[in-house]
């Protein structure tokens, strides 16, 4: 009987559905990353003033790359330590699938969450900072595949921290130094097509890494949850 | 399951367990058998909750080891053969009770026979199906919890505490769902501070001392 035995696919199912209705339900809260990317944006237009030469050439994707980096980083911290506090984490350790399974598909639905909705914002914030529209499809490919690298390498450091009361800002002193090559490249090939050159070459090495991300974070990550629960 | 040679559910070979250096408990020997219930007393910090968790596999034993079924438990023989009803409730408040049942159930399984529903009017939460968690009492929660364990495919009950926060009704829930579960060929431990209640079956004492 299939419902006596769990499946990956039947757990990971649940766990999604879970998170989306739990998404549904805090609504409001869904939408601060992207309204905090938002601001930094405007923040970084204001500081630079009427600088549009300026801003279109040299900020643009820049900025918006460190906007939403920082989104993501505040909200790593929500990770897992919900399910810590109540217990659901115990329960995660205790069920018949593997571990590694259920922190990927977590971070997958706290990918979906959190960076698709700020990938949705990320036109509006080009529009703030004059990003010319040729760049766009390279600046959202680029993110689309640095976010799941980011959510991967954070869920790592979000599993060192659970076992803390507070994390606050050991969160971003770990997670910060990990973020950098994905930074480095992301924005680079924005930079890289901007000059005319092919950024091809950056972008299968962020997909390379993507997949390694994607097969090594879940095990350190479930690793660390292991040791922090115990 | 009955091997030629049955062997107990679950059994302890020279269980201990220390933190930073000071010993919790142990060394233990024990074994529980199907149709069997273990009561472990003992004071608070005597390490109940320590000896539990250390079954259940979320905490690694120092010396000894666990045996299900006779076999050393592995990580996949223990999912399939412990349920864990722990201090916390494991609930989302934001979701209604009944979806966060159908989630556990979805994580740990189910037994074929049971459904969501009916464990909630079992444990005598029927009309809260759509309450959100959050609006539960302690008690109400713990009720929650039994409702999960009674849904679990799982042949052992890990019970940590769990006439606590309960009203005296909830006392003789626990004290019936118990004895239900062992004639259905389960296996239940139980920890208690001895000072109200203990399932009225065939159960064998484990008393844990205090803390050293």
């Amino acid at each position: 009987m299939s419902a006596a035995s769990p499946g990956l696919l039947r757990s990971a199912r649940a766990l999604l559905a879970r998170d989306l209705r739990l998404v549904w339900r805090r609504r409001g809260d869904a939408l601060q990353p992207a309204l905090f990317a938002l601001l930094v944006v405007v923040m970084f237009a204001l500081a630079m003033g009427g600088g549009r030469q300026v801003l279109r050439d040299f900020v643009a994707p820049y900025a918006i790359w460190v906007a939403v980096l920082l989104a993501g980083l505040l909200s790593l911290d929500s990770l897992f330590r919900g399910d810590a506090e109540d217990g659901s984490l115990e329960q995660w350790l205790l069920a018949p699938v593997p571990l590694p399974w259920l922190v990927a598909v977590r971070v997958f639905s706290h990918w979906l969450t959190t960076a698709v909705p700020l990938l949705l914002a990320v036109p509006v914030l080009g529009e703030f900072l004059y990003l010319p529209r040729a760049q766009l499809p390279v600046l959202l490919l680029t993110l689309a595949l640095g976010t799941p690298v980011l959510s991967l390498l954070g869920a790592v450091v979000a599993a060192l921290t659970v076992g803390l009361k507070r994390s606050g800002i050991l969160v971003a002193l770990l997670a910060l130094p990990l973020y950098v090559p994905v930074l480095v490249f992301g924005a680079g090939s924005v930079a890289a097509h901007a000059q005319g050159l092919d950024p091809s070459g950056a972008l299968l090495l962020m997909a390379a890494g993507l997949v390694a991300a994607a097969v090594l974070a879940p095990l350190a990550a479930a690793a660390a949850i292991r040791i922090a629960q115990g | 399951m009955t091997d030629a040679a049955p062997s107990p559910l679950l059994a302890a070979r020279g269980l201990a367990f220390a933190r930073n250096e000071v010993p919790v408990f142990g060394p233990l020997d024990f074994a529980v058998d199907a149709g069997e219930a273990l009561l472990v007393q003992g004071g608070n910090g005597s390490g109940k909750t320590t000896l539990l968790r250390v079954l259940a596999g979320l905490l690694r034993a120092d010396a000894g080891r666990v045996e299900i079924r006779g076999r050393p438990a592995a990580p996949a023989s223990r999912a399939h053969a412990i349920a864990y009803l722990g201090h916390l409730p494991a609930l989302k408040g934001e979701l209604s009770v009944l979806e966060n049942l159908e989630f556990l159930c979805g994580l740990h399984g189910r037994r074929p026979d049971q459904q969501p529903g009916d464990a909630l009017a079992i444990v005598g939460l029927a009309g809260y199906e759509d309450a959100p968690a959050r609006q539960l009492s302690a008690g109400q929660r713990k009720r929650v919890g039994l409702a999960r364990m009674w849904l679990s495919p799982a042949p052992l009950w890990l019970l940590d505490e769990p006439y606590a926060n309960l009203d005296l009704e909830g006392i003789h829930l626990v004290n019936r769902m118990i004895p239900a579960h062992l004639r259905s060929g389960g296996a239940a431990l139980v920890t208690t501070h001895g000072a109200y209640a203990a399932p009225p079956v065939r159960t064998r004492l484990l008393e844990l001392g205090a803390a050293a």
